[in-house]
């Protein structure tokens, strides 16, 4: 029966072939799974830079988005590692990863990293940030909820100005040790690729860092959109200095990012390595409109001279919104291309540098495009959660309560 | 009297502590079990020490003649999937025309031989290449396999245990050779294993054995007196992608330029 599905899958592929490629790679074997773990891990990143920015860095522009950011890390990176779950052929021998891991492996160390970074840096940084608020929160409370909030905030008491000033220095040592650490999350997803000698198109010591910084575009986009969505959601009026600010680290950010790409291909055309006519095949054959058309100029060169020309010209608010908002979902569009083109473009040529073959998605199955939407919604629905849970917003709803009744 | 209930206290409380390791641990209780048996596939009357042994493979290009009864045999040997998508083992045509383009084709891995190329005309040479995994003696599939299970054996061969690996295919992806598959079925990585459980038993993997004309020669890298040595010796010698530097433990013979 498997076998059947499995040769109703490939047969039709054998006509897609062009030159000659080795019989087993007819099987393309990283899907579109595999495509959404780095991009999830990427707005995981990018949401946590942006979030140091404010705590490190002191942008206070930022304020605003600086516990939004945080949760939206926190809500991706629970479902980041299940595609890879989904992918595996014997999801449940994973735990294996961390029983008897090859320390030679770059992937054996994906729990490590993980679990570093969900521990050590996302959960304990929120803890100490929403301490004061948890007890407050237990303290209005009762029965099961008043428990709830108790044990979120793991029996902790003290909110004199004393411990919430240890809270905030916490805060920014936690953040001081994240900074690193969200490198390490996203540029290891990169080295996984990077380091495969055998694929040219992955080869490459650039890789994780193109990886980083199309991370922190994703991560910033994303904020921005959820920032733009929520806060009418709350009745409250989107903060166009925040705004602004987020669109111009979105558009820095991108420059470099674009940069390192230019930089990559730039490089590779250059060297000319016995590589390049397949390479240069693929991109003008197989992947030139998720490459050229999506990653290139919908998710790079639109957006940039979209903010560019924001940033020159005096545009009404409205109308920057508007286009800041655009640009922020052409440049998901973008980095979910790039993703795409990575690790699926670097599976369609053959690594005999003869021939080229074709991905073909499925639409049921647990490797199929409804899965992939499900988990692509899936951390937005955990945000959500959180958002109830957490009310991020509380001190500052209350604050603007007070002034009004004062009034 | 005494050091005997001491010795006796001493067993009792080991075999409770193994009992508790055991409860708490029962990977680790399993494993050391696995350790001292036999694998599957060894029958315990076989007398084998991997550590004696350097196995490698020698290809002879110009003797290769397409038929592709080593396909066929190590799929019928092996228990590899009958589908055109799943080979341990399989043979290239190279034809280089007059105008240096090259054609290579490989039809169901040459398991029912070749039949005339339609563009095959003007062509300078041609020849046939069987591939197989290089075992290579710095294999980057056992590198990146997360858990261990692709390994290097002490004779150089190298192996998958399928009841560690987990699919993740990494291993598929860091092979330059295309050697590697995913099973269908099991759903865990397979290869060529120079047909390991025919080499402890002294006999010779099911290709070598199947080849009318001797092309593959398979034996002992490190024995003077092996017939792999003497083929070494006596030709000039290529292995595919040396500049990977995954130093392959199957060498060809007249390897052409055209070869990836």
């Amino acid at each position: 029966m498997i076998m059947e599905e499995i040769v109703q899958h490939l047969t039709p592929l054998l006509d897609e072939v062009t030159g000659y490629i080795f019989p087993n790679e007819i099987e393309l074997h990283w899907g579109l799974l595999v495509v959404i773990y780095p991009y999830l891990t990427g707005l995981v990143a990018g949401a946590f830079i942006l979030a140091s920015l404010v705590k490190v860095f002191n942008v206070k522009e930022l304020q605003p988005t600086y516990r939004l950011s945080l949760l939206t890390a926190l809500a991706f990176i629970i479902i980041a590692p299940l595609p890879l779950l989904a992918h595996l052929g014997h999801p449940e021998k994973s735990f294996e990863i961390f029983l008897t891991p090859n320390v030679n492996s770059a992937m054996a160390m994906f729990g490590f990293v993980y679990a570093w970074y969900l521990m050590a840096v996302l959960l304990l940084e929120l803890w100490f940030d929403f301490r004061k608020d948890l007890i407050l929160m237990a303290n209005e409370s009762r029965g099961i909820k008043k428990w709830f909030y108790k044990t979120l905030s793991l029996f902790s008491k003290d909110i004199s100005d004393k411990a919430v000033a240890f809270d905030h220095k916490a805060v920014r040592v936690i953040t001081i040790i994240g900074i690193p650490s969200a490198f390490l999350l996203h540029g290891y997803v990169g080295f996984l690729f990077g380091s495969i000698k055998a694929n040219p198109w992955w080869s490459s010591v650039l890789i994780p860092i193109v990886f980083l910084f199309s991370a922190i575009v994703s991560g910033v986009a994303l904020v921005i959109l959820l920032y733009m969505i929520i806060t009418p959601l709350r009745n409250k009026i989107v903060d166009m200095i925040c705004l602004d600010k987020l669109a111009s680290y979105l558009f820095y950010i991108m420059i470099v990012d674009f940069s390192l790409e230019i930089l990559d291909f730039i490089h590779r055309v250059y060297e000319s390595e016995e590589s390049i006519k397949i390479l240069a095949s693929l991109v003008q054959n197989r992947l030139f409109s998720s490459l050229v058309i999506m990653q290139v100029l919908i998710g790079m060169i639109i957006p940039l001279f979209t903010i560019a020309g924001v940033k020159t010209f005096k545009v009404p608010a409205d109308l920057r919104k508007l286009l800041y908002f655009i640009s922020a979902i052409l440049v998901q569009v973008g980095i979910f291309s790039t993703r795409w083109n990575v690790v699926i473009g670097g599976q369609l040529f053959s690594k005999s540098f003869m021939g080229l073959t074709t991905y073909k998605m499925t639409f049921f199955g647990l490797e199929g495009l409804l899965v992939s939407i499900a988990l692509l919604i899936m951390p937005f629905i955990i945000l959500w959660m959180l958002i109830k849970i957490l009310k991020p917003w509380r001190a500052e709803d209350a604050a603007v309560a007070a002034h009004s009744a004062s009034q | 009297m005494k050091n005997l209930i001491t010795s006796k206290r001493r067993d009792v409380l080991k075999t409770m502590a193994g009992l508790a390791a055991g409860v708490l641990f029962p990977k680790f209780l399993t494993a050391e079990q696995e350790s001292v048996k036999p694998m599957d596939w060894a029958d315990e009357s076989i007398n084998y020490n991997p550590h004696e042994h350097t196995w490698g493979m020698g290809v002879d290009i110009d003797k290769c003649i397409g038929c592709g009864r080593c396909s066929n045999a190590c799929k019928i040997e092996n228990d590899v999937p009958k589908e055109p998508f799943f080979f341990r083992t399989w043979v290239e045509r190279y034809q280089v025309k007059e105008n240096g383009e090259t054609i290579i084709d490989c039809p169901n891995g040459a398991i029912d031989g070749f039949e005339k190329h339609p563009e095959s005309e003007d062509v300078l040479r041609s020849f046939f290449v069987p591939k197989l995994c290089n075992h290579c003696e710095k294999p980057p599939c056992v590198q990146v396999c997360p858990v261990g299970a692709t390994f290097q054996s002490a004779d150089g061969v190298v192996l998958v245990d399928a009841e560690y690996c987990l699919g993740c295919r990494y291993c598929i992806q860091a092979c330059p050779y295309g050697a590697r598959f995913l099973h269908p079925v099991t759903k865990t990585a397979e290869k060529c294993t120079f047909c390991y459980h025919r080499i402890v038993r002294g006999e010779e993997p099911a290709c070598v054995e199947a080849c009318p004309t001797e092309a593959r020669i398979f034996g002992e890298l490190d024995q003077k007196a092996s017939p792999l040595h003497r083929f070494k010796r006596m030709n000039h010698i290529g292995v595919l992608k040396p500049a990977l530097n995954t130093e392959p433990k199957v060498f060809y013979a007249h390897l052409d330029m055209e070869v990836k």
